[in-house]
């Protein structure tokens, strides 16, 4: 297949907010349950051990005229909730068991109350994650929930969660990290080849994918795009960040690209790449897993970072990636990414990187502003870099 | 006003004048400063180590009451953050860069140690990683778990209790460099409770008709000992008894409660209200309770820092522990299962007539759910709820004709409904997830 046909197929699971391939499942998997999980940090790894598909909830795409979501919202409150409680109302989610809602923001994390009084015949967990990155301390407590999770999930499956199967998933996810992390690295050498929404579709897929299908989706795209001839362009190489809950529309990521941005680097998919390192398949596995997220998750803006500054972070991507420039893309009225933008732009300024920022909302229509703004910003760093 | 009111008005100002003098004074005295927040203060422990505590949401809403956040928050957006976020802190970051000059017109010291009390609020987080850049201090990180289920669970509060042992006591040991002494701290957990009791005594005062107090915009006054610097220390007992005194007083004289203009007239309406009060247009906001006769009897701002109400006390013979429970049990960190059913008690209990919900743009963790809470209000006791969008601090979401209006059509539906009017059918949503039919 070539990577055209690869990326049209991942579109059209992007596109299906009905979950056929979840329906298909479900088919294949009689009695198996499905579980929905909101961005950003979920621990898949889990569900999947309890025999359960794990399904990203993104909201609605930009695909679906909100009526009733917006009933639950003031003005100023994000556009993923209320497009996550459209598609609940609208009857997308009746093929969902249960609902996995991470401490991303306040929004997310009211949304697990809402969840258990609008939809109380349905499984909720609010996943509290570590701030505390001691593993005696806030390893402890997150081998604690896991637990907690995993004892929900068996008898919500009606069978034990077993180390062993635990183990088993934690191999398929360290597969399927390593197949997003060739992506990556693909992205980054050869973003003429491996394009940015390309790429993002292909990721995307994850959401409803079984692990396996999707690793194995990823390694045919990368397959493909190497054995494609897609022309060199004079972009600008540039990192996006602050996408990493509320999605883009694709509108816009193709804007990027095609006002000469290569974006060599995105925190759009974090929820299926959190973690930047494999899992130990050693020892307890739930404890493995917990000490994976205290030492191996990405950078990010819901997550206290005792050791480092902030900013840091992003230099380090910038400069292993050989980014040019930054591109502040968050969603209107989201707290974690704007409340952390002043920041990482003061640690940009330090080091003369240039960087443009813009909002957006997932149902964002008109990209000629961004075009023009993204379009300048390419402009500027190729007329005036140093480089 | 009457003088009963004049006397314990005039401790909390000397307590906060005095207060804020010797934060003035801290480089003088050698004081360590300790920048924390209101819910899920540690003040105890921060007494035990006798450092003096500071509330940047305490200066921003005194900023707010002084007409001063409007400038600050310009200064602040000018800098870069974004007109979407918490008003709070781009007040403090611009008072900040204004010179620090607290609420008594004295500067305030920088922190010797940011104590980032993460409990029921995220933003807190980023407002803490904001201030350690500025000042380049320690910070230290006390995660509080959110209630999601409902529920504190002991392990839960294991990990506060080993957060307490390995990370906040060290940090101040080091910072003073004084040792942690338990007795001390037990001593003021011990005054601490003594002023809860006082305190709910007085918050459950409103359950009498006409209530002596008003709930809210009175109660913001009668929390502010508690919430702040001054739990734990014989200054807020005396406050909260005296306190008790003047509410008894005027309730056994059948009198309400006492507002800027003095004693408020025939209590008419009695309101449960949701959410933060309004600072910048504060007295205006309350005058358009009491020129209607609308008192509030409950309120849940005046539990962010802590439900005493709800039989929490500090106890002094379990003291990290306790300290642990009290975080978690900030109304913030509650789920809203669990704040519904507070203010449908609060609804039954203090006779409301209905809930008004004040939703303010900087707080998503008070306000994203708030239209749910509304609903399922309504659906449960059959009260009138209403709604008004107002800000904390940030004077451009003030719009006073707007609140009016949503105000008084508000207490009409209320007569409507004392008329006899049969309430707008508010319907159960869903029981089945996606049951509603067709989609769009």
């Amino acid at each position: 297949m070539t990577p055209e046909q690869i990326a049209e197929k991942a579109d059209a699971l992007y596109h299906d907010l009905d979950l056929g391939r979840v329906k298909q499942f479900r088919d294949e998997h009689p009695g198996a349950k499905v579980i929905g999980y909101l961005p950003i940090y979920a621990p898949r790894e889990v569900v999947d051990a309890a025999g359960m598909l794990p399904v990203g909830i993104t909201g609605g795409r930009g695909q679906i005229e909100i009526i009733r979501g917006d009933a639950y919202f003031q003005s100023y409150i994000c556009q993923i909730p209320r497009s996550t409680i459209e598609l609940a109302l609208s009857g997308r989610f009746q093929l969902i068991d249960g609902f996995l809602f991470p401490s991303t923001c306040d929004v997310i994390r009211n949304l697990s109350g809402m969840w258990r009084v609008l939809f109380p015949e349905k499984y909720v967990r609010y996943v509290d994650v570590p701030q505390n990155f001691d593993p005696k301390v806030g390893g402890k407590f997150f081998r604690g929930e896991l637990g907690h999770l995993r004892d929900d999930l068996a008898k919500l499956g009606g069978r034990p969660v077993t180390d062993d199967d635990l183990r088993r998933s934690i191999v398929k996810y360290n597969e399927n990290r390593s197949a997003v992390s060739d992506l990556f690295a693909l992205r980054n050498a050869a973003p003429w080849r491996a394009l940015a929404l390309e790429s993002y579709l292909v990721l995307f897929a994850g959401n409803v994918l079984p692990v396996e299908e999707h690793t194995t989706l990823i390694r045919d795209y990368i397959a493909a795009v190497n054995a494609s001839d897609r022309p060199m362009r004079d972009n600008a190489r540039v990192v996006t960040i602050g996408s990493f809950c509320e999605q883009p529309p694709l509108g816009l990521i193709k804007t990027l690209e095609m006002a000469g941005c290569y974006i060599v680097w995105d925190d759009m998919t974090l929820s299926k790449r959190w973690l930047t390192q494999e899992i130990s398949t050693e020892g307890d596995p739930l404890t493995a897993i917990a000490e994976a997220f205290l030492t191996h998750s990405h950078s990010n803006a819901v997550l206290y970072e005792p050791r480092r500054e902030k900013g840091d972070a992003l230099m380090d991507i910038v400069r292993r990636t050989k980014a040019e420039g930054v591109v502040f893309a968050a969603p209107s009225f989201c707290d974690p990414a704007l409340l952390e933008q002043p920041m990482l732009t003061e640690a940009l300024d330090r080091e003369q990187i240039p960087w443009t920022a813009f909002k957006y909302s997932e149902n964002l229509g008109q990209f000629q502003v961004i075009r023009e703004q993204a379009g300048t910003f390419a402009d500027s760093i190729k007329l005036w870099s140093p480089a | 006003m009457t003088t009963e009111k004049d006397r314990s008005m005039a401790l909390q100002k000397e307590m906060i004048a005095g207060h804020f003098h010797a934060l003035s004074k801290a480089g003088e005295s050698k004081k360590k400063v300790v920048y924390t927040f209101v819910p899920g203060n540690l003040t105890e422990l921060l007494h035990a180590f006798d450092v003096l505590p500071l509330y940047p949401e305490i200066n921003a809403l005194q900023s707010g009451m002084r007409k001063r956040s409007g400038g600050f928050i310009t200064e602040a957006e000018k800098l870069g953050h974004s007109e979407d976020v918490c008003a709070y802190v781009k007040s403090d970051i611009g008072m900040l860069k204004a010179g620090n000059i607290g609420p008594t017109g004295e500067k305030l010291p920088e922190p010797d140690l940011l104590l980032l009390s993460y409990t029921g609020c995220f933003t807190f987080l980023k407002w803490f990683e904001l201030l350690k850049r500025q000042y380049n201090c320690p910070i230290a990180m006390l995660h509080v778990p959110y209630q999601g289920d409902g529920s504190f669970t002991p392990e839960m509060r294991d990990y506060v209790v080993s957060q307490l042992k390995t990370e906040i006591i060290p940090k101040l040991e080091e910072v003073t460099g004084t040792k942690y002494d338990e007795d001390k701290l037990r001593a003021a957990l011990r005054l601490s409770a003594k002023a809860e009791d006082d305190l709910v005594t007085v918050l459950e005062s409103a359950k009498t008709k006409p209530s002596p107090i008003d709930a809210y915009f009175g109660g913001v006054y009668y929390i502010g000992p508690m919430f702040t610097a001054f739990r734990g220390t014989p200054a807020a007992v005396e406050y909260y008894q005296t306190l008790k005194e003047e509410v008894f007083a005027r309730a056994a004289k059948g009198l309400g409660p006492v507002t800027p203009d003095g004693p408020m007239g025939a209590e008419k309406y009695r309101l449960v209200v949701e959410g933060p009060p309004n600072w910048t247009s504060f007295q205006e906001l309350w005058k358009m309770f009491y020129d209607q006769g609308a008192v509030v009897v409950a309120s849940t701002y005046t539990k962010v820092g802590g439900l005493y109400d709800m039989g929490f006390r500090h106890d002094p013979d379990h003291p990290l522990e306790t300290l642990a429970d009290y975080c978690a049990g900030c109304y913030t960190n509650l789920s809203l299962p669990q704040r519904i059913d507070l203010i449908e008690k609060y609804v039954h209990e203090y006779q409301a007539d209905g809930l008004l919900v004040n939703s303010v743009k900087s707080c998503n963790s008070f306000s994203s759910g708030q239209l749910l809470i509304l609903r399922e209000i309504e659906r449960r006791t059959g009260c009138a709820a209403g709604f008004i969008e107002t800000d904390l601090v940030d004077p451009r979401y003030f719009s006073a004709a707007n609140v009016m209006n949503r105000i008084e059509s508000y207490l009409q539906m209320i007569e409507q409904r004392r008329r006899g009017a049969a309430p707008a059918k508010v319907e159960r949503h869903l029981p089945v997830l996606g049951s509603e039919g067709s989609l769009p």
